[in-house]
């Protein structure tokens, strides 16, 4: 092992760094099944040592992209390479990629440890380096005590290592996880979860995980695709995607937001005012572009951006009135569903930092409060 | 009046709360009903198999007579005798009967299932509207009388059919030069047996086997291929394991009837070499031994359906103690 290996990741992530190589790249990939398109003209670059998450609805093509890169089905157009070498057409026994399915399709007559074993029959090595092979992945995944277990014995959590373990066992360069979490409980998600990403660490594999579970892509992974009718509508950290949607669907999809339509009244300073109708206010928002007054666009604000209070703010901007409609108390926090005078609700999410008991709450049901929120805060979206 | 009461008592629990209008539908769903939907497939075994055997296992034991009816029963204790057992085990064309019979019957089973799986496999394989047609197919024969099917084979076979002149005339002309033939001999054949069985049990083969196959899950071919494996050791590693149950009630629904089969070796077997269905039917009609033809049967049972309806139960017993 040479020192450079041992060196920790760069300050600046592969994807910002334009001289990067990608470990996969998806080129122009369309997918078509008779009329239906299932994946629509998608490119798309990962990095080594990536966990990459697609993300979308069911039906927005995911699922297809993963099988694509595991060589279950073959791109209508486009092409698909890995680790450099172009890979469209080459059988999924001969790709360096294995995959952990949904349903983890262990094989039902053959022990956790022959499921372990199955993929290194292929392999060249020796049966003391395959049994050695096999013990260390029993271990990743601490299964090694029911080594001799049929999968029927087992829990699903159980039955979920075993996947994992089996799918790791040939040192793939890449693995593809599709819905990983998806048949856990939410406790076993949790842990699995974080062993996902330990496993990840460790092994330095590239993954490429499919779920619909936005809290799942945002915990797992270094960058998330966000995927809606075969397309991928915004690709970015998690961060990026929640908290700088590039347009109205990406924002919808990932966490709640409130939306409102509205028209450019006046720009300058990096900030634009925008008249929405729905919420009967003028609101000042941040933008760095310019943009022409009169023009089209949406601003959305998150619930936890949004203070509330029984008095008005003795100054700022946009501070909207309303009515307590609803109260949702969480233990944590509380969810406050405010009617505007516009007749809108708006979404308001505010952490119980203080122990109050009933009567002491912020703002209780049918309570007149005044909403606010900064300029920055807010999202404007042209899409 | 206490048989009345009864069922009001027994309704006294959850179920006497139900609206007064559903009083039908819970008489109706009373366990007893269920306990005699259950019971009836086994009155029906009991009076038409159980009790049908009894009697020939019974006269297994008696002597033949020229008379009405054609066996009598030994007059001093035991009863019974065991001259027909004995003639069974020491008379060679018996044994030779059992043995073609076990070896046409393995023959047309080992047949059957190389014919039918892949044939299964792939109806299993096919889309939807093509799989309903695929198996409509194997079972359309069904639908036109078996003996016709039979004596349809028979017109192909024999000396004089087009079938058979065309391949003579196709021998003559490939081998002519080892010598010429006047016709194929395949009526009165083995062949012709074994031939026919295979055509005629092939469904019972293909329609377990289809059921089995098409349960299994495609994803576990997937993650074998995923794995390495080229589509053949797929095969050989997930399908073919998997399938084992479909095969088992295949072969046994093809070897069964086959080694008793009475109709395919009377029209084209060898009348000097019978299978056991063969014996018995001769031994009852023409000869007129029934205690001869009961200790056949028996035989044929004890010997050989017994035995793999026991290897049946235990392979089955392991199935399920996987699943």
């Amino acid at each position: 092992m040479n020192a450079q290996d041992t060196i920790p990741a760069p300050a600046k992530p592969a994807w910002l760094d334009p001289s990067a190589k990608p470990f996969i790249r998806i080129d122009a990939v369309t997918k078509q099944f008779g009329p239906f398109t299932a994946v629509n003209n998608v490119s798309l670059d990962i990095f080594k040592g990536e966990l990459f998450a697609l993300l979308g609805g069911s039906g927005c093509g995911k699922t297809t992209l993963l099988r694509m890169l595991a060589g279950f089905e073959q791109p209508t157009k486009g092409r698909v390479f890995i680790d450099g070498q172009d890979m469209t057409d080459i059988p999924p026994y001969e790709r360096p990629v294995n995959m952990m399915f949904q349903s983890y399709a262990l094989f039902p007559h053959m022990s956790v440890e022959k499921n372990v074993g199955y993929g290194l029959k292929h392999e060249r090595m020796t049966d003391a380096q395959r049994k050695d092979r096999v013990k260390a992945m029993l271990d990743l995944v601490q299964l090694t005590p029911l080594a001799q277990r049929k999968p029927h014995q087992l829990s699903g959590g159980q039955r979920q290592r075993v996947a994992l373990a089996r799918a790791l066992a040939r040192q793939p360069k890449l693995l593809l996880l599709d819905e990983p979490l998806g048949a856990l409980d939410k406790k076993l998600r949790e842990q699995t979860q974080f062993e996902i990403m330990n496993i990840q660490e460790k092994t330095g594999i590239t993954f490429v995980v499919v779920t619909h579970d936005q809290e799942e892509a945002m915990t797992l992974a270094t960058r998330i695709a966000v995927m809606d009718q075969g397309e991928i509508r915004q690709t970015g950290t998690p961060t990026e995607i929640y908290e700088f949607p590039r347009s109205r669907f990406v924002a919808d999809f990932i966490g709640s937001i409130n939306l409102c339509d509205g028209t450019v009244n006046r720009t300058g300073g990096g900030k634009a005012v925008v008249a929405c109708e729905a919420w009967n206010a003028e609101v000042t928002v941040a933008c760095d572009d310019a943009l022409s007054v009169g023009s089209k666009v949406s601003v959305a604000v998150r619930p936890e951006k949004i203070a509330i209070d029984r008095h008005k703010p003795a100054s700022g901007l946009n501070i909207l009135a309303g009515k307590v409609m609803d109260l949702g108390y969480f233990g944590k926090d509380s969810l406050y569903r405010v009617k505007l005078q516009g007749n809108t609700l708006v979404r308001v999410n505010r952490v119980n930092e203080r122990r109050a008991s009933e009567g002491e709450r912020v703002a209780d049901w049918e309570d007149d409060v005044y909403l606010s929120f900064d300029p920055s805060a807010a999202i404007l979206l042209r899409e | 009046m206490a048989g009345i009461a009864a069922p009001g008592a027994a309704a006294a629990g959850p179920e006497s709360e139900l609206p007064a209008g559903k009083g039908f539908m819970v008489w109706l769903d009373r366990k007893a009903w269920r306990d005699f939907i259950v019971a009836i497939p086994y009155v029906w075994l009991l009076f038409f198999f159980l009790l049908p055997f009894f009697i020939v296992f019974a006269m297994s034991f008696a002597r033949s007579l020229i008379a009405i009816p054609p066996f009598e029963y030994n007059a001093q204790w035991p009863y019974i005798v065991f001259d027909n057992y004995e003639r069974l085990f020491t008379d060679a064309r018996y044994l030779q009967a059992y043995l073609i019979s076990i070896f046409n019957a393995a023959v047309a089973t080992v047949l059957c299932l190389i014919i039918g799986y892949p044939m299964a496999l792939g109806i299993a394989r096919a889309r939807g509207a093509w799989r309903n047609i695929l198996l409509l197919l194997v079972i359309l024969p069904f639908w036109t009388s078996f003996l016709l099917r039979v004596y349809a084979w028979i017109g192909l076979l024999s000396n004089n059919s087009w079938f058979n002149r065309g391949l003579t005339s196709l021998y003559n002309t490939v081998f002519g030069v080892f010598g010429t033939i006047n016709n194929v001999p395949m009526m009165n054949t083995n062949f012709a047996v074994v031939l026919i069985i295979v055509y005629s049990y092939l469904p019972f083969m293909i329609l377990p086997l289809y059921a089995n196959l098409e349960k299994l899950d495609y994803t576990l071919n997937e993650a074998a291929m995923d794995l390495g494996s080229k589509p053949w050791q797929v095969f050989k590693d997930v399908t073919l394991p998997l399938s084992v149950p479909g095969i088992i009630a295949g072969a046994l629904l093809v070897f069964i009837p086959a080694s008793g089969e009475l109709v395919i070796p009377t029209l084209v077997g060898r009348a000097d070499n019978p299978m056991i269905g063969r014996m018995i039917n001769d031994e009852f009609g023409l000869v007129r031994d029934w205690p001869m033809a009961s200790t056949i049967s028996v035989a044929l049972l004890v010997l050989l359906v017994v035995p793999i309806m026991i290897y049946n139960n235990m392979a089955m017993r392991a199935e399920g103690a996987r699943n």
